[in-house]
């Protein structure tokens, strides 16, 4: 079982965001990065197939130099190797363009399945991964929960989140591309001995570049503008100690809105 | 019916212009396709607000309205969708539509949307078209706009608003590729569910989808849960989020409900963190309610938990963070650590009972 666990680096998930003076972008200086948190759990999965059906799980990237930070934490997980797409000049800001970079390099390699996140932290478009699938040719399932690889069958069974609590549980040929719910199962912690093993593990580079891409002929998504959701807040905003909030919130709940 | 509070309601605020290179600076001209999802016969709401997005855009901009509607050979759907107010209504009806196959689905609209090339191809933001949508944007090979909260047209281009970075920056997305610009939109995107009726010819469209492999079988449909809590009849919810941190501190909601009588909720983190039961959950992926009185504690609002309960009658919110977005549709707002504010509720709420 050979599985690719494609990985996002974002953005740490407490950052107090700031706009940079053009807003056409997030402007903090210092920002921490971490794997993408459906990514995280992606690779989750991708390391409990390999113990139940052992084989490789291989992290590929695509992003900035400094995500190879964030794939080491994924190798001291228990991934075997990792590809990185050097996206130096940030080019690949559009989902279908990293679907055809990532697509690029699964071409010739070898696969029974390809696991990535729902949708990142940064752009949350969720598209990467269904439209990967498609430009491979191979058959995929989003919102997933729960997986369960029929290797007589040489097929994947798959449990699809839906609307208002239900759930499906969908079969699809491998090879195949799942994306990942977050908040599924419980994420490993890297052991002190797979920290050590991770620094040998291999991860090679990619320059974006030379993967022939003719990116301008590509769908792209502009973000002409970022802004802070406006504040239409028609609130009545209750303050003071916790006894003195309590006291007022009961009598407006009483007088006002007359729910109590 | 009442119709939804809008949580967010846009800048309104005029772009500078910008010319797209397929576009040589006209007034946009086109059509404007909406796709109608159904089940057991009834267009869903999702949709329904969908178009009635796409047939006020339309009136502003001088932009024709067509509904696609795929089905299976029954046509039972069909039946429902000649009262609508549009310029046609598109019915592609094969056995392969009869239940959503991603493949399927994809071709036969791949098919009419490439020969047709209107100028956007607008779906609702539901969990079907999450796993569609990007599929036939790549076999398209046109942009994609997902989890829309607004949509305008700017001179001869759209705006897509939607959020990034977890729910906390708003962006105004313009899509550069080829028609039709797709897009899925969520609930109260648009101008709520006003859709206009009128008649419309109803224009088959045949597709074929012979030779067409057959990857996804749904094996099972399964419910969260065998004895669901039905919090849609709660007259009061006492709500947990990810602020309440810790499963010990759930206690404190718990005395809280017990002395309003009111039933415990909860975000979809606080539910993935196995604080809840996953039949209290709240919002897209959970149940929709409408209380007297929701007291959303640690919850910031994100859209997914907003959809489910933003139709309760008084909203209090608890967060410590004050940019958080609940306290936009919130009547009342508390600043501050729930731990202190919510054993403090409780006292006074106990107090007064006692008199």
């Amino acid at each position: 079982m050979k599985v690719f666990t494609c990985l996002k680096e974002t953005p740490s998930r407490d950052t107090r965001y700031e706009l940079s003076p053009d807003s056409s972008w997030i402007g903090n200086a210092e920002v921490t990065h971490e794997i993408s948190e459906c990514d995280e759990y992606a690779l989750e999965e991708a390391l409990k197939l390999k113990e139940q059906h052992q084989g490789e799980v291989v992290l590929l990237t695509a992003g900035r130099a400094e995500s190879e930070k964030s794939m080491r934490k994924g190798l001291a997980m228990g991934a075997d190797r990792g590809v990185l797409i050097l996206d130096r000049e940030r080019e690949l800001s559009s989902p279908y363009r990293v679907a055809a970079a990532l697509e690029k390099v699964l071409q010739d390699q070898e696969y029974d399945l390809i696991l990535t996140g729902t949708q990142s932290d940064d752009y949350g478009y969720a598209q990467t991964g269904p439209m990967l699938a498609q430009l491979l040719g191979l058959p995929h399932a989003t919102i997933v929960m729960q997986i369960q690889v029929q290797e007589d069958r040489g097929s994947v069974r798959a449990l699809r989140e839906m609307e208002s609590g239900w759930f499906e549980w969908v079969e699809i040929p491998l090879p195949a591309v799942l994306t990942i719910q977050a908040g599924i199962s419980q994420i490993r912690y890297a052991t002190l001995r797979g920290i050590m093993q991770a620094r040998r593990k291999e991860i090679r580079k990619i320059e974006l570049g030379g993967l022939g891409l003719d990116l301008s002929s590509m769908p792209h998504l502009e973000i002409e503008r970022l802004y802070f959701p406006e504040q239409t807040s028609k609130a009545e905003m209750i303050e003071g100690t916790p006894d003195e909030i309590a006291s007022t919130l009961v009598d407006r709940l009483r007088r006002e809105a007359k729910v109590l | 019916m009442k119709s939804p509070r809008r949580w967010w309601t846009g800048s309104g605020e005029r772009q500078k212009s910008c010319n797209p290179p397929d576009c040589g600076g006209e007034a946009m001209m086109g059509e404007i396709y909406v796709l109608l999802d159904h089940s057991k016969g009834r267009v869903d709401t999702l949709s329904r607000e969908t178009l009635a997005l796409a047939q006020q855009l339309g009136r502003a901009h001088g932009l024709g309205v067509k509904a696609l509607l795929l089905c299976g050979p029954s046509r039972s759907a069909a039946e429902n969708v000649a009262g609508l107010q549009v310029d046609e209504v598109l019915v592609a009806s094969h056995q392969r539509l009869e239940q959503y196959d991603p493949d399927a689905h994809c071709h036969a609209l791949t098919r009419i949307l490439a020969q047709d090339r209107p100028l956007a191809f607008l779906m609702g933001h539901s969990y079907q078209n999450i796993d569609l949508a990007p599929k036939l944007a790549a076999s398209l090979k046109c942009g994609l706009v997902t989890d829309c909260i607004g949509c305008r047209i700017d001179g001869e281009s759209m705006v897509f608003v939607r959020q990034m970075f977890r729910n906390r920056i708003n962006a105004d997305v313009r899509v550069r590729s080829p028609h039709p610009w797709i897009a899925t939109l969520q609930s109260g995107a648009g101008a709520g569910n006003d859709l206009l009726e009128g008649s419309s010819p109803v224009v088959e469209r045949t597709v074929d989808l012979s030779g067409l492999a057959h990857r996804r079988t749904v094996v099972e449909t399964v419910g969260a849960v065998k004895e669901k809590v039905d919090l849609a009849k709660a007259d009061m919810i006492v709500a947990a989020g990810r602020g309440i941190k810790r499963k010990e501190n759930l206690r404190l909601l718990e005395e809280l409900a017990e002395v309003l009588g009111a039933e415990l909720g909860a975000s979809r983190a606080a539910v993935d963190s196995e604080w809840l039961e996953r039949d209290r959950q709240i919002g897209s992926s959970g149940q929709s309610v409408a209380p007297r009185l929701y007291i959303a504690c640690g919850i910031s609002g994100a859209i997914q938990h907003v959809v489910g309960m933003r139709n309760s009658a008084n909203v209090v919110a608890i967060n410590t963070d004050p940019d958080a977005p609940i306290f936009n549709l919130a009547h009342y707002g508390i600043v501050g650590d729930l731990m202190e504010i919510v054993p403090a509720l409780t006292r006074k709420l106990r107090e007064e009972k006692g008199r």
